[in-house]
């Protein structure tokens, strides 16, 4: 069964190849809010902080909060990007990650070759990649310019394959990044149609956005983020009434 | 449900588990096989992508470089032409191999930065597509040790089979240094320089244009040297020698020193990476 676990969980950037000292006595005199250092005395970013949460299955979960509240890093740890310095996370169930669109495609390649080559990336093989790439060409509409390199492709053209894409290799738990939203109308209703399919079968997810829009039609349960701790965490209309968004 | 086994991702940084992991990755990795010879690949097209000739330019620049230098040197050592430049073929073939999957393991993760910091991948698919890349390009030019065999009329002798483990050799030391080179260069910036400089240091230490005999009573010191040792494994069969004992035990030596190094420091910091490139 889907599902996601955190407790306590914290990620820690390291700010390296600057210069260090420097940077403490100009960032760490004024703000010092979340810069700090680690037992090795090196300068680190708290990116999240103390996070304990559960999300179980069916669960759409909006991730709300101002820019570098931490949301797009948790995507990622949740993800499996980056290890979490301090306590635990849990995750059942293979992730589709939309968290951004040009990631591992290669602009030089045509639509058709990149589903091809992101199916390698999730360990199937090349007859399984041509199968997803039929499946893929059907949902995203971008006809002809499927065989065409996607370097001339529009951006909502590129948000059209990434998002058929991740969709198409059934993820249990679906993580979104807010770019998404650069589809046309069309194309909006059809993600719309897609992901509720997605998620009323048992499944995860999760979306980091500003629009409340989105929020409020989509999601569940939101998840309000600020300096890398949770504020608030509830169903939707509570947080954003909360929130006064 | 629609699968039958769901994958389950669990981290606790109390117990890291971190030699599991590394484990996990490494077989993650070779398992992903046909993503890295598909990077690898492109690589190598993108790279010449335009050009009439393509790849073959690969093949072109190492003939160059060897017509240049095979006479020049040949006249500089005082050796007959025909003794010197069948052997500076294999010589420098398998320098610039080794030369170029080393360049490329100091980059291998840097350059892989969009795709690390975005998706999980095991880290030691960046490894395997350096050592394919450069298992592409060392295709492209073994080609010209045939054609240079063939012009000056040397044949080709059964130790030549004893090239392949040492090619499993080097293949070996290219994924480890990878995965060394790879994280330490990513964690400080200035090593691959430091890097290019040692290499055009071992250029002219590790007998690659000059032959090993001239070295006299010192050559029995040459596999102290772990450049030598790995390319004299891969030369000396392909050249109608088997390389002798010694040459042997110091390739087998130097590989096994290598990979425990970078195991070791892959188990340690493997988790650090997303967050140095």
């Amino acid at each position: 069964m889907a599902g996601i676990e955190a407790a306590e969980l914290a990620i820690e950037f390291p700010l390296y190849h600057h210069n260090a000292r420097s940077l403490k006595q100009r960032i760490l005199a004024s703000s010092g809010l979340r810069l700090k250092k680690d037992e090795d005395n090196r300068i680190v970013v708290a990116a999240l902080r103390d996070l304990t949460f559960t999300i179980g299955r069916g669960e759409r979960v909006a991730l709300v909060g101002p820019n570098g509240a931490g949301k797009t890093t948790l995507l990622r740890t949740i993800a499996g990007v980056y290890e979490p310095v301090a306590g635990r996370l849990r995750v059942e169930g293979a992730i589709g990650s939309l968290i951004d669109p040009a990631a591992g495609m290669d602009a030089l390649l045509t639509g058709r070759e990149n589903v091809i080559l992101r199916a390698l990336f999730r360990g199937m093989t090349e007859a399984q990649g041509r199968a997803l790439a039929e499946e893929v060409a059907g949902f995203a509409g971008l006809g002809d310019f499927l065989d065409m390199p996607i370097r001339g492709y529009s951006a909502g053209m590129n948000v059209r394959l990434a998002f058929a894409m991740a969709t198409a290799m059934t993820p249990d738990i679906l993580l979104m990044d807010e770019w998404f939203l650069a589809g046309d109308a069309d194309f909006m209703k059809k993600a719309e149609e897609r992901l509720t399919r997605l998620v009323t079968g048992a499944e995860i997810l999760m979306i980091a956005t500003h629009d409340m829009g989105v929020v409020r039609k989509w999601c569940t349960r939101a998840i309000r983020l600020e300096g890398g701790r949770i504020l608030a965490d509830g169903p939707v209309e509570q947080v954003l009434a909360e929130a006064g968004l | 449900m629609s699968h039958a086994t769901i994958p389950v991702h669990a981290f606790d940084a109390a117990h890291p588990r971190r030699r599991e992991i590394a484990l996990e990755d490494l077989e993650g990795g070779l398992a992903r096989w046909r993503l890295a010879w598909a990077l690898a690949r492109s690589d190598i097209t993108h790279r010449y992508r335009g050009s009439i000739l393509g790849p073959l330019w690969l093949t072109l620049s190492t003939a160059i470089m060897l017509g240049a230098m095979g006479f020049l040197y040949a006249k500089l050592f005082r050796i007959d032409v025909s003794a010197y430049l069948p052997w500076l073929t294999v010589s420098l073939i398998v320098w610039n191999t080794l030369n170029q999957t080393i360049t490329d393991a100091t980059g291998c993760l840097t350059g892989a930065e969009g795709v690390i910091r975005q998706m999980p991948l095991p880290y030691t698919v960046h490894a395997l597509r350096v050592v394919m890349r450069n298992a592409i390009i060392a295709a492209h030019n073994l080609p010209l040790v045939a054609v240079i065999f063939y012009i000056f009329g040397v044949a080709p002798h059964w130790t030549a089979f004893l090239a392949i483990p040492g090619f499993v050799l080097m293949a070996v030391c290219g994924f480890a240094s990878s995965i060394f080179l790879g994280m330490i260069c990513a964690r400080f910036r200035d090593i691959p320089p430091i890097v290019g400089s040692l290499m055009q240091v071992a250029f002219f230490v590790s007998a690659v244009i000059w032959k090993p005999d001239m070295l006299g009573w010192w050559e029995p010191y040459l596999p102290i040297n772990p450049v030598f040792a790995l390319m004299e494994a891969i030369r000396a069969p392909i050249m109608g020698t088997t390389g002798g004992i010694v040459v042997w035990i110091a390739a087998f030596f130097w590989t096994a020193i290598l990979t425990a190094i970078s195991w070791a420091f892959f188990v340690r910091f493997r988790g650090r990476i997303a967050f140095w490139v």
